[in-house]
């Protein structure tokens, strides 16, 4: 089943390999992998996007949770959350025809041109990845990709809930 | 503020924590902190012959007293050397911190002469590590490398220290951590009071319940309370490979050690328990084989201090998080208010059952030989020490006869490797003993494939004067080796054998200590009370045993708990 679980830990040298260890070492999978420092700099937060059963997604969290650097973990799949991935994909556009079939697809999936040049163009798209998974499916019918980059899910959970170093 | 180099600080934090002996071997990236070493005598260093056996000299000194054992070598090679120990204690929940040179900072990353990424490689065994990347925090990493150590589920801690860091030319204001609390790391040691009420009653239902014992229960020193508890609820109790001598094991409801070589008694007294209580043990496959098969009846409740033990491998159905101690401590004030009185006549039909598997006598062995048996050796060690010696074991045959035959009644008794299995921990585990308690009768049991693992310690020996008893059940083979060859591959013995093996009494000679060989049965009580007698001298006990003997019980492979071979012709 897939999970998304987000993790708060110490803006330390080395956490971050400590986690990506933990994974390949007990066999976790990692679909994809978020990261970054949050609004207090002393911290990173996390979003690992993995597919487990029940008893290998608890050994992820507590394992996690054992890592010294390691705050907080939670499974934001257990309840309410919302959850966005960004992607940039580069398309060929070097006729009429596709630039505006590219085009009527940006408008519909409300992405961004973020680039253009004579040849290709550079498009933004923010949403859940079933949507982004989505574009690129349509986009491929009507035009070349020539590359694409995903940030991977980052996520929070809904209402009240937060993930903090209280 | 007092002013001291980097190396100092090192040397001076050590003394502030009361650390009392470091084991290491110097080379050029800790040549500062070796000079700062020098020139004082409160932290006593420890010259070993091999990194690796430093590692394990302080593991056997952890061992011994709970004490976090010390290690100091130097970068590259140094640091790779360890890698094995570090290991070892990772895996056996062993309190030791590492430290490690490292080249100097601007050098990292240039693959410099000895530089190797020793964060990097001990990352996967080790609780946690710290590069230290200014001399004014030297005193707080290593503080807090003593903190996380020993506190928790125990383990190694790494601090790797570049050498610019730690220049004896450059001073810095040097101030002891009043507070080593990081706000990642909070330790649980107390149950949960809910938790705790489920497990009292699970515990007072049963009509077959047991008590599995295992490290934790050492790490926690909490064998007081282990055997209050056992003694309350007067159920069976077993221990692990890791737990003997959390009770003691010439108590009268202690079964055995349980597992794949466990007694009899100990594995079918799991199987066929409605309520295991484990304490300290976390379900090792080397305990309860066939996961699938474990202890079908079982109601379990799953008593540590690491929740990452907890339903990892086996179901728990009452998990209570905490240390040893303390739970047990809260489970016997709870139990203070309940009606014992029925306990034992509510297990007497589970006694009797278990006084049946015991009369099975799985322990006996063929008495009528001139061969020296291996289990012989062991039972006269165990009446030539009264039962009473600190006994380091290396990894093998030897290993399981030594924890069967030798009873231990008090914990810290038995120092082996039980998680990695590590060839050559025995002897330098010794040595640590023996620093650890002077005192004390420090033998290794060990064999002829494992004491060369690690044989060059004899010289350290030498050095520090240990007088240490090997103990080398020399079966010219690698005896489990043969004996899963003789079992599972036809008697095909790829490798299993060493037809040169040194003349091992000379060896012992030839560093300066005793040698005794001993060839036949009737030589071997004689030889025991010379070796024992020989109080202030290493003495090697090189014993011919049976080649051909193997280690019974034994677990069959994919069966339940209590499917065993009983000899090499017998099955359960």
């Amino acid at each position: 089943m897939k999970r998304i679980i987000s993790v708060l830990m110490e803006n330390a040298p080395g956490a971050l390999s400590r986690i990506v260890g933990l994974f390949s070492q007990r066999g976790f999978n990692i679909d994809s992998l978020n990261v970054s420092d949050t609004d207090d700099p002393s911290l990173s937060r996390l979003t690992i996007a993995t597919v487990a059963d029940d008893k290998v997604n608890e050994q992820i969290i507590k394992q996690m949770n054992k890592l010294i650097d390691v705050l907080k973990v939670t499974d934001l799949t257990e309840s309410a959350h919302v959850e966005r991935e960004l992607m940039l994909v580069k398309v060929v556009a070097n006729s009429e025809a596709t630039r505006s079939e590219i085009i009527r697809n940006v408008d519909i999936f409300r992405a961004k041109v973020l680039d253009v040049d004579a040849t290709n163009y550079t498009l933004e798209l923010t949403g859940a990845k079933e949507k982004l998974d989505a574009f690129i499916a349509t986009l491929s019918h009507n035009a070349t990709i020539i590359e694409s980059a995903r940030t991977g899910i980052c996520g929070l959970a809904r209402g009240e809930r937060a993930l903090t170093a209280k | 503020m007092k002013m001291m180099s980097g190396a100092a600080m090192v040397v001076q934090t050590l003394n502030d924590l009361g650390v009392k002996h470091v084991f290491g071997y110097p080379g050029g990236a800790v040549l500062d902190i070796y000079d700062a070493l020098f020139a004082q005598d409160e932290v006593k260093h420890v010259l070993v012959r091999h990194e690796q056996a430093a590692a394990h000299m302080a593991d056997g000194y952890a061992r011994a007293t709970g004490i976090t054992g010390t290690v100091l070598v130097t970068s590259g090679p140094g640091a790779t050397n360890t890698l094995t120990g570090i290991a070892t204690a990772y895996m056996d929940s062993i309190p030791m911190v590492i430290l490690s040179g490292q080249v100097p900072s601007q050098h990292i990353g240039e693959d410099a002469f000895q530089e190797t990424d020793m964060v990097g490689c001990s990352r996967p065994i080790v609780k946690h590590s710290f590069l230290v990347k200014r001399a004014v925090d030297i005193p707080k990493a290593i503080a807090q490398a003593y903190y996380i150590a020993n506190s928790g589920r125990p383990g190694p801690v790494v601090v790797d220290l570049p050498k610019d860091i730690v220049n004896v030319a450059e001073t810095h204001p040097y101030e002891f951590p009043s507070d080593v609390t990081m706000r990642s790391y909070k330790p649980v040691t107390k149950g949960n009071n809910k938790q705790i009420r489920k497990a009292i009653n699970a515990m007072i239902e049963a009509k077959r319940p047991v008590l599995y014992v295992g490290g934790g229960a050492i790490a926690a020193q909490a064998e007081g309370e282990v055997t209050e508890l056992a003694e309350k609820l007067g159920c069976p109790v077993t221990c692990t490979l890791m737990g003997l001598g959390a009770f003691s094991g010439v108590h009268e409801q202690f079964i055995g050690m349980l597992g794949m070589h466990g007694t009899v008694e100990a594995n079918k007294t799991m199987h066929n328990s409605d309520c295991i209580i484990a304490l300290g043990a976390r379900f090792d496959d080397r305990v309860t084989n066939n996961v699938e098969k474990f202890c079908p009846n079982a109601n379990i409740i799953h008593v540590d201090i690491d929740p990452a033990s907890i339903s990892k491998t086996v179901n728990a159905h009452i998990p209570v998080v905490g240390s040893v101690e303390v739970v047990v401590k809260e489970f016997l004030e709870e139990l203070a208010n309940e009606d014992l009185s029925k306990q034992t006549e509510k297990q007497a039909d589970w006694w009797e059952q278990i006084n049946a598997w015991r009369a099975q006598k799985c322990l006996s062995y063929n008495q009528d030989t001139q061969v020296i048996k291996p289990q012989k050796v062991i039972e006269s060690l165990y009446k030539h020490t009264n039962g009473e010696a600190y006994v380091s074991s290396d990894v093998g045959q030897h290993q399981m006869f030594a924890a069967l035959y030798y009873p231990f009644a008090k914990p810290r008794r038995w120092i082996n490797s039980g998680g990695l299995g590590t060839m050559g921990f025995g002897l330098p585990a010794a040595m640590g003993v023996q620093f650890a308690h002077p005192e004390a009768t420090s033998v290794v049991v060990t064999g002829d494939g494992s004491i060369q693992m690690n044989i060059q310690e004899l010289s350290t020996c030498l050095q520090y004067n240990l007088p240490i008893k090997i103990i080398s059940l020399n079966n010219r083979a690698l005896g489990m080796v043969r004996q899963w060859q003789d079992m599972i591959y036809k008697g095909r013995h790829s490798h299993s054998y060493m037809d040169s093996m040194p003349d091992f009494v000379k060896l012992a000679e030839a560093y300066g200590h005793v040698g005794i060989k001993v060839d036949s049965l009737d030589e071997l009580d004689d030889a025991m009370a010379r070796c024992f007698a020989e109080k202030e001298r290493l003495v090697f006990m090189d014993i011919a045993v049976d080649q051909n003997e193997h280690v019974y019980p034994m677990q069959i492979k994919y069966g339940a708990m209590d499917e065993m071979r009983l000899s090499k012709t017998e099955r359960t």
